[in-house]
This record gives structure tokens, C-alpha cells and sequence, in this order.
């Protein structure tokens, strides 16, 4: 073998070599590229959770599906409970922004009590999240099941059982919860704009019961008194509605009412509905909704254009259910989340 | 003259049994079934809490206090007996271990009251944040509605059950309006009670042991907090503790100012409570029938409140011997 040969034998080496090593640089591409920037866009991010309160079910829900991600992705998680006290929320909305975490999960109380102060953090470059009730001010993400199109659809399914085409009395009670609560004001808005085209159903009570089971029941069986013949009624929220279906079986009336409520399709719901306590929920999925905000969150921090900077209605796909749809697993169980959050 | 000598005879109790019979005429004769028997029964049934309620506030304004831990004893107390329930305690169990907590609360307010001297005012305003914020964060883990279990049993019968076609909450009621009644009137403590609270000096001075009557008062109403909150809880298969952020308090003063009791204690009985309790039963169904909202039922509420206080002053204007100290 002449020096020629000894080229030739190294440059093969080197180019096997080099194969080797371009084999070694497939192998290494082969993991995802996206993956790493993606999770250091999340890597060390402050989440911060100022619901209204954290005793109920729904923001337990919530909160406890966004804090297990963002511990899954080195985030930190803290939260705080205002328990109900609108005051309260503000305080600790105005220490957050002082904080400055890089991501405010808030359940407004009403419209305008945090708007000037959500416009605030988002101007402050934190990504703020409203979950289930919209403030006067768009965010980077609201996350909630679209109240008046929900008030609409209970409407539709209530002209079903109660509307002209069937031999019953046409007469509707609505249970609203506060007056001024957008949960309950929008469903009561879309159920209206439904009812309203339909001269044939005689709304006979349409009362709020302030969220409270006790007040629903005393309305529903005065309701129920004065009117033997109801066909139907409608409650905007199910923690609420244990009282008016209390009301209707105590009544003897489950069967002839019809009775359809919502909330976020925890074991609650379920057992009201297997129990005929409700005729008909329309489930907005608490869970779902945490999902949701969740991965509002991800968008946020991973596209890093600023707080505030695309802003989107997140509506929350909604599912009725009856009797027939409940199953094991079918609801949600509270406590599981609760655990969570504690 | 003879106007007025009848005037004369008008307390705040017969203004509101009279302003109680008027409304219930007038919507007697314009509102169609609200004389019917069911609707009767319903309009009582919807008060009974409130007024068993005001029966363990009178026991307290009585002796010249106030009890603002009611409404917190009532729903964290049963509310975490159905936890325990939910737990797999057994109900009888669980419900003691719940009857236990509330008398154990009640007792240390009475004995802060009593034997620390602090104002019952303060006492258990304090006393009833330190019961919901304990409750809610050691005691009821999970969500702030606590649901029936279904394992109840005949207790749930106190809340939803009827006896000779009357509702049992009302049947509770009365019986303990007729159990107070009959402590009260017929009685030592009863005696002693009124005394206290007309006099607490003499009283102490005349012999009568003043600080444990006081503690008693303050366990007797937490006692009744508890049958309150089980048949809330039964009646709606559900005790939501959030009632303790609503005005439910104040209603429960409402039936009893509203009925004659004195603030400033040692006047009033059950019969006022009654009255007060169902002036507020036939206004709320009343304008219930009429579909007026849940805020302007809250203002009517009130203003009826001012109206009975009003006439009250007017018919027996305050001088120095009916003048009470201590009034609050």
C-alpha cells in the first residue's frame, strides 16, 4: 500500500467518520426541537389563582387543574381565598400586581370591581386570565361558558316540553340567583330574547334567590301553590336548584315539572339528576374550563408578545345531561380538587 | 278621648299583630290562593328556621345580650356533622359529635361574655368569624355546600316529613316555641332571666348566680342554632355555609325587634317572636305571589321594620322612666 493508499484509507476513515458523527447528529435531531424552548417559556413563570372564593366547586376545579400543569412544568402556583368579600378580592388583586407574577388566574365578582385594576396588570405585562364572568375590560383570555347563548339553549329545551305544540299549561318559573350577578343576569337575557318570540309561555315568577337553596325552595313551593299546573322551571345554577327540586318533590310535582338547571358537572349534578331532584343540567365542565385556562396560559407565555396582546373569548363547550347520561365517572368529584388546591 | 286611650294600649307588639292582620286581608282579598290552606302552610313553613332562629335570640336579648354566632353555629355545625356523615360516621354519631361542637362554641361565648366581661356585641361577632373561619378551613375540606347524604334516616323527616298534613319544620317550630315558652314563664331560670336582664346588679345582689345564667342562655341558643341548621339541611338536602355572608342574621333581629323584644332585655316573650316572625312570613309571601324582587322585597322589609319602630315611639314616646340603659 503506497502513501496514495494511506490517503485513500484515511479519507475513508474520515468520511466514516463523519458519516458516524452526521448518524450521531440524526439521532440528536431527532428529539423535538420545539419542545425545549417551549418549556423554558414556562420554566420558572409565577402563577398566581384570586378566585372569588375558593370553597365552591367550580373554582376548585379550576384551580386545582392549572396548579397540577403548572407544577408539572417547574411553575410556581400560589393562591389566594377572598371568601366572597369583594373588598377583600381587590386588596389582594392590588398586592398581586405589586408582586408582579407572570400570570393572574381571577374570577371577576361582577363587571366593574377588578376591571380598572385587571387593565392595569395586563399594563403592567402580566397576563391576566378571567375565568366564567367577563369584567368590563378584555383580557388576554376570558375562559367561561357563554351565559346568554346557555340561557338560550335552556330556553329552547324548556319550549320543547312547555311550548305550543304541547297540551300543557305554557307556564315557566325562572330562578335567577342575584340581579346583578352576570352569571345569572346573561341566562336570564338569553332565556328572555327566547321567550319573548314566544307569546305562548307565561313566565309566572321569575325571582332571585341569592344563590341561596333555602330562599329557592320557599319560592318554588309558593310558585308551585299558585300555579298547580306549572310546566316547567328553569335555575340558572344547580347548587341553587337543590332547593327548587326540593321544592318539586316535596310538592309531589317531579314528573309534571320540568325542571332544567346548569352548573359545572360536579358528582353533585350527577346524583340531582339521578335522583330526578333535576329534569334536564346543561354541563359547562369545570374541569374543561381549567383546561382551558391553562392552556391560555401556555399561549400566553409561549408566543411572549406581552401581556395583552391577543385577547380571546374562550367559550367553554357545553353538554346536557339527563338521567340517562349519568354513569360512573360521568361527574366530577370536588374533593379531589379541593385536595389540590389545600 | 276614647281614640286615644285605645292608642294608649298599642305596644309595638299589637302595632305589628295589626299591621300582620291588615296585609294579610288586603292580600287575602287581592291575591287569588293566598288564602288557601297549602299556601297557609307554606307561608309558615318558609319562616319556621327564622323563627326557631329568634326563639334562641330571645333567650339571649332577654338577659340583655345579642347573639350574632347563630347563623355561623348553625351551618358549620351541621354542615360538618354531614361531612362526618359523608366520612362514614354513623348519623346518630355524627350528629352528636355536630350538637356537641355548637354547645361547646355557645359555651365559650357565654363564658367570654359572662366571666371575661367582653360586650356580647363583640363577643360573637367575633365568635362567629372565628367558627366560620375555623370551619372552613379544619373542619368542611371540601366544598362550602355541604350535601345531604342519603343516609340520614328519619332525620330527614324533620325537614321534609308531615305530621297530620302540617310540614314538620312547622311542627318543630311550635314545639319549640311552646318548649321556650314554658322555660321562660314557668321556671326559676326563666324568672331569673327576665331579671337579669332588667336589673343585672340587683339581681346579682338579690342572690341569683348571673354569670352562669348568662353562659346558659348562650348554650341554650346554640342549641337551637342546631335543630335550626338540621332542618334547614333537610329541607333542602344541602347546607350551604355562604348563608353565613348573607343578611340571614339580621333577619333573625328583624323578628325579634320587629315582635316588641327589647334590646335593652328583660322585656319580651315568645308571643312576640311569633308575631314578628309571621309579619315577615305573610309580607314575604305576599310578595312573592306578587313576583316583586328578591332587592325590593329587602327595601319593603326594612321599611315595614322602620314604620313598626316609628309608630312604636310615637304611641309610647321615651322618658326617663321608660328609658332603658344599655339599649344598643
Amino acid at each position: 500500500m503506497g502513501r496514495n493508499g494511506l490517503m485513500k484509507l484515511a479519507a475513508t476513515a474520515v468520511a466514516a467518520l463523519a458519516i458516524g458523527a452526521s448518524a450521531v447528529k440524526a439521532a440528536d435531531d431527532m428529539n423535538d426541537p420545539y419542545r425545549d424552548p417551549a418549556l423554558s417559556s414556562l420554566a420558572g413563570k409565577k402563577i398566581a389563582y384570586l378566585p372569588i372564593s375558593i370553597g365552591f366547586d367550580l373554582a376548585q376545579a379550576w384551580g386545582g387543574v392549572v396548579k397540577t400543569e403548572a407544577e408539572r412544568y417547574g411553575m410556581s402556583f400560589s393562591s389566594q381565598d377572598p371568601n366572597w368579600n369583594t373588598d377583600a378580592m381587590a386588596q389582594g388583586m392590588t398586592a398581586l400586581i405589586a408582586e408582579h407574577p407572570d400570570v393572574i388566574v381571577t374570577q371577576n365578582p361582577d363587571m366593574q370591581s377588578l376591571a380598572r385594576l385587571l387593565k392595569q396588570a395586563n399594563a403592567e405585562g402580566i397576563v391576566v386570565v378571567q375565568l366564567n364572568m367577563q369584567g368590563a375590560i378584555q383580557t388576554d383570555a376570558f375562559v367561561g361558558p357563554d351565559f346568554i347563548a346557555m340561557g338560550e339553549q335552556a330556553a329552547n329545551m324548556m319550549l320543547k316540553k312547555c311550548g305550543a305544540e304541547t297540551q300543557t299549561s305554557h307556564k315557566v318559573a325562572i330562578v335567577q340567583g342575584v340581579l346583578t350577578g352576570g352569571v345569572s343576569y346573561y341566562q336570564v337575557q338569553g332565556m328572555m330574547k327566547v321567550f319573548n318570540e314566544h307569546p305562548e309561555i307565561q313566565i309566572v315568577s321569575s325571582q332571585a334567590a341569592d344563590w341561596d337553596a333555602s330562599k329557592a325552595r320557599a319560592i318554588t313551593e309558593t310558585a308551585l301553590q299558585q300555579h298547580p299546573d306549572l310546566c316547567g322551571v328553569i335555575d340558572v345554577w344547580d347548587g341553587q336548584g337543590i332547593g327548587t327540586g326540593a321544592a318539586i318533590k316535596q310538592a309531589g310535582k317531579q314528573g309534571q315539572v320540568y325542571f332544567i338547571t346548569s352548573g359545572g358537572g360536579a358528582q353533585s349534578m350527577c346524583d340531582g339528576l339521578a335522583d330526578g331532584t333535576y329534569s334536564a343540567a346543561i354541563n359547562y365542565n369545570a374541569p374543561g374550563m381549567g383546561r382551558d385556562a391553562w392552556t391560555s396560559i401556555m399561549i400566553a407565555l409561549q408566543n411572549n408578545q406581552g401581556a395583552g396582546a391577543i385577547k380571546t373569548q374562550i367559550y367553554s363547550p357545553t353538554r346536557v345531561m339527563t338521567k340517562e347520561d349519568v354513569k360512573e365517572g360521568s361527574c366530577w368529584d370536588p374533593q379531589q380538587y379541593a385536595k389540590i388546591l389545600r | 278621648m276614647r281614640s286615644l286611650g285605645f292608642m294608649r294600649h298599642l305596644n309595638q307588639e299589637k302595632i305589628v299583630l295589626l299591621l300582620t292582620a291588615l296585609l294579610f286581608v288586603v292580600f287575602s282579598l287581592t291575591l287569588n290562593n293566598f288564602l288557601a290552606g297549602d299556601n297557609i302552610l307554606s307561608l309558615m313553613r318558609s319562616v319556621a328556621v327564622l323563627g326557631i332562629l329568634g326563639l334562641g335570640m330571645l333567650v339571649v336579648v332577654l338577659g340583655r345580650g345579642i347573639d350574632l354566632s347563630l347563623v355561623a353555629v348553625m351551618a358549620i355545625s351541621v354542615a360538618w356533622s354531614m361531612q362526618l356523615i359523608h366520612e362514614g360516621l354513623p348519623v346518630s354519631v355524627a350528629l352528636t359529635i355536630g350538637l356537641l361542637f355548637a354547645l361547646g362554641i355557645a359555651l365559650c361565648t357565654g363564658i367570654l361574655v359572662a366571666y371575661a366581661e367582653i360586650p356580647p356585641l363583640f363577643a360573637t361577632l367575633a365568635m362567629a368569624t372565628f367558627v366560620y373561619g375555623f370551619g372552613r378551613a379544619h373542619l368542611i375540606v371540601g366544598t362550602d355546600v355541604v350535601y345531604m347524604p342519603k343516609t340520614m334516616g328519619w332525620v330527614v323527616s324533620l325537614g321534609q316529613g308531615k305530621l297530620l298534613g302540617v310540614p314538620m319544620p312547622i311542627v318543630v317550630a311550635a314545639g319549640m316555641a311552646l318548649v321556650v315558652f314554658l322555660f321562660l314563664r314557668f321556671t326559676k331560670i326563666g324568672s331569673f332571666i327576665y331579671a337579669i336582664g332588667d336589673n343585672l346588679a340587683a339581681s346579682r345582689i338579690s342572690g341569683i348566680a348571673v354569670r352562669p345564667m348568662l353562659v346558659l342562655q348562650y348554650v341554650l341558643s346554640g342549641g337551637i342554632a342546631f335543630v335550626a341548621g338540621i332542618i334547614t339541611a333537610t329541607s333542602v338536602e344541602a347546607m350551604n355555609t355562604r348563608i353565613v355572608n348573607s343578611n340571614m342574621i339580621y333577619d333573625v333581629i328583624l323578628v325579634v325587634v320587629l315582635g316588641g323584644v327589647g334590646l335593652s332585655g328583660g322585656r319580651g316573650n315568645v308571643r312576640n317572636v311569633i308575631v314578628g316572625t309571621l309579619l315577615i312570613g305573610v309580607l314575604m309571601n305576599g310578595m312573592t305571589i306578587m313576583d316583586v324582587q328578591y332587592t325590593v322585597q329587602n327595601v319593603i322589609k326594612s321599611l315595614i321594620l322602620l314604620l313598626a319602630i316609628v309608630v312604636d315611639s310615637i304611641v309610647n314616646p321615651r322618658d326617663e322612666q321608660t328609658g332603658q340603659q344599655g339599649d344598643i
